[in-house]
């Protein structure tokens, strides 16, 4: 039997590859990113297919309304009897395309762990408290602007099973829609000046230092509010062509 | 502007994503179903799975209302059935199974995009029920891995395989 992978088993392999890639600039990570063990028998060995069609069903997309979320979706802490425990924060960015333009009046959709690192999931079952005030689910549409804004409860840190020691830095999963289905993304949002983020394979599978950047949010007084929150902001910027396409094309 | 990179969606989505019957979009026209399968054969039972497809017509227009909420307790509803949203959201089954109930796409095809724990950034394909350009510009053995197996009449079988012998064609948009 192979012993059990160590930290520095996957700092080791996060640098070889790493070096490997020093100098490309790449926006998302590989699939195949042997660090991230659940990504190696997960990731197709052929390469995608490249499809230019103008027609194609891709560059439209999924619309949602009003009546896709409720009022206290958006803020997390109050969508039980009593108050969660942890750090209260807001958290408020836009959603932009790759030309800056707004995305307007899309679902955006986060989940998130506890401030003790525990999500109310069954296979979570790290010794961390479960709170019953708090379930981790938010939504909200953006505006006009493109502009998204939720308040909850800083995550925290959590251990899962990909090597030995093995900790996730804070984070809060965004599900982001775009006008295109070639738009979607699905990322997580991180805390800046996370001790774990060097030991951490799903963050450093963004190989480009300044794209890994992108998915950090940055501490913004302006956006605490007095004796009740503080304020992290953080932009998404959606990738996809759809836009330029159907201008091409007109 | 430099996008936002994709993050995987992790195995514990399973509280906040899934829709109750999200892969209901409508009654009376064609079951689709299948499973998720990883570079071993076995079965994923933590992919999750969002359709987007076009209405008998060939309209992608689509309509809002798929996670519609109650207003009292803010619940999932899911969708009122009037409207036909052309969008289904899935999550497999611990056998990694998955089933979508809707209508039969004007264009030919059903847009997939698939996300799974350790599937750093989601993958793209599509369900072609009629032959086309794209299709037909495939090797054979690898364009059978966009076309359905009609078990009966209106019943569809299709098998996702993120790696392996049978690897399903993924698309890249550009």
């Amino acid at each position: 039997m192979t012993p059990p992978l160590t930290q520095a088993d996957i700092d080791r392999e996060i640098a070889e590859v790493h070096q490997a890639r020093a100098g490309e600039r790449a926006n998302h990570p590989d699939r195949d990113f042997a660090p991230y063990r659940s990504s190696v028998l997960r990731h197709p060995k052929q390469p995608l297919v490249a499809l230019k069609d103008p027609e194609a069903a891709e560059l439209a997309g999924p619309v949602f309304g009003v009546a896709d979320v409720a009022p206290f979706d958006a803020d997390l802490t109050r969508q039980h009897a009593g108050e969660p425990l942890g750090e209260r924060i807001t958290v408020q960015g836009r959603v932009l395309d790759r030309d800056g333009r707004p995305v307007r009046g899309q679902l955006v959709e986060i989940w998130q762990a506890n401030a003790s690192g525990r999500y109310p999931h069954q296979r979570d079952d790290h010794p961390a408290p479960l709170d019953p005030n708090f379930s981790g689910v938010g939504r909200c549409l953006t505006d006009d602007e493109g502009r998204y804004a939720f308040t909850t409860i800083k995550p925290g840190a959590y251990p899962w099973r990909n090597h030995v020691n093995a900790w996730r830095p804070a984070h809060i999963h965004f599900s982001v829609f775009g006008t295109a289905f070639t738009q979607r993304l699905v990322t997580q949002m991180y805390f800046p000046n996370d001790p774990l983020f060097p030991y951490d394979p799903v963050l450093n599978s963004v190989t480009d230092e300044r794209a890994r950047q992108r998915l950090v949010s940055a501490y913004d007084h302006d956006l605490s509010v007095p004796e009740w929150s503080l304020g992290y902001r953080w932009d998404i910027v959606l990738d996809g062509p759809a836009a330029t396409w159907m201008e091409e094309g007109r | 502007m430099n996008p936002t990179p994709s993050q995987t969606v992790g195995p514990f989505y399973g509280y906040a994503l899934p829709i109750p019957r999200g892969g209901d979009l409508a009654e009376g026209g064609i079951v689709v179903h299948g499973h998720v399968y990883d570079g071993a054969g076995e079965p994923v039972p933590d992919a999750l799975l969002e359709f987007w497809q076009a209405d008998p017509s060939g309209s992608l227009a689509g309509a809002p209302g798929t996670l519609r909420r109650d207003q009292v307790s803010g619940a999932l509803l899911g969708r009122s059935g009037v409207g036909f949203t052309g969008f289904g959201r899935v999550a497999t089954d611990a056998d990694g199974g998955w089933a979508l109930r809707t209508l039969p796409p004007g264009n030919g095809y059903i847009s997939v995009c698939v996300f799974a724990r350790g599937l750093l950034h989601h993958l793209y394909t599509r369900i072609y029920f009629v032959p086309d350009a794209f299709l037909g510009s495939l090797p054979p053995e690898r364009g059978r891995t966009l076309v359905p197996v009609e078990e009966r009449a209106g019943v569809y079988r299709f098998d996702i395989h993120l790696q392996g012998d049978e690897e399903t064609v993924f698309l890249d948009f550009g």
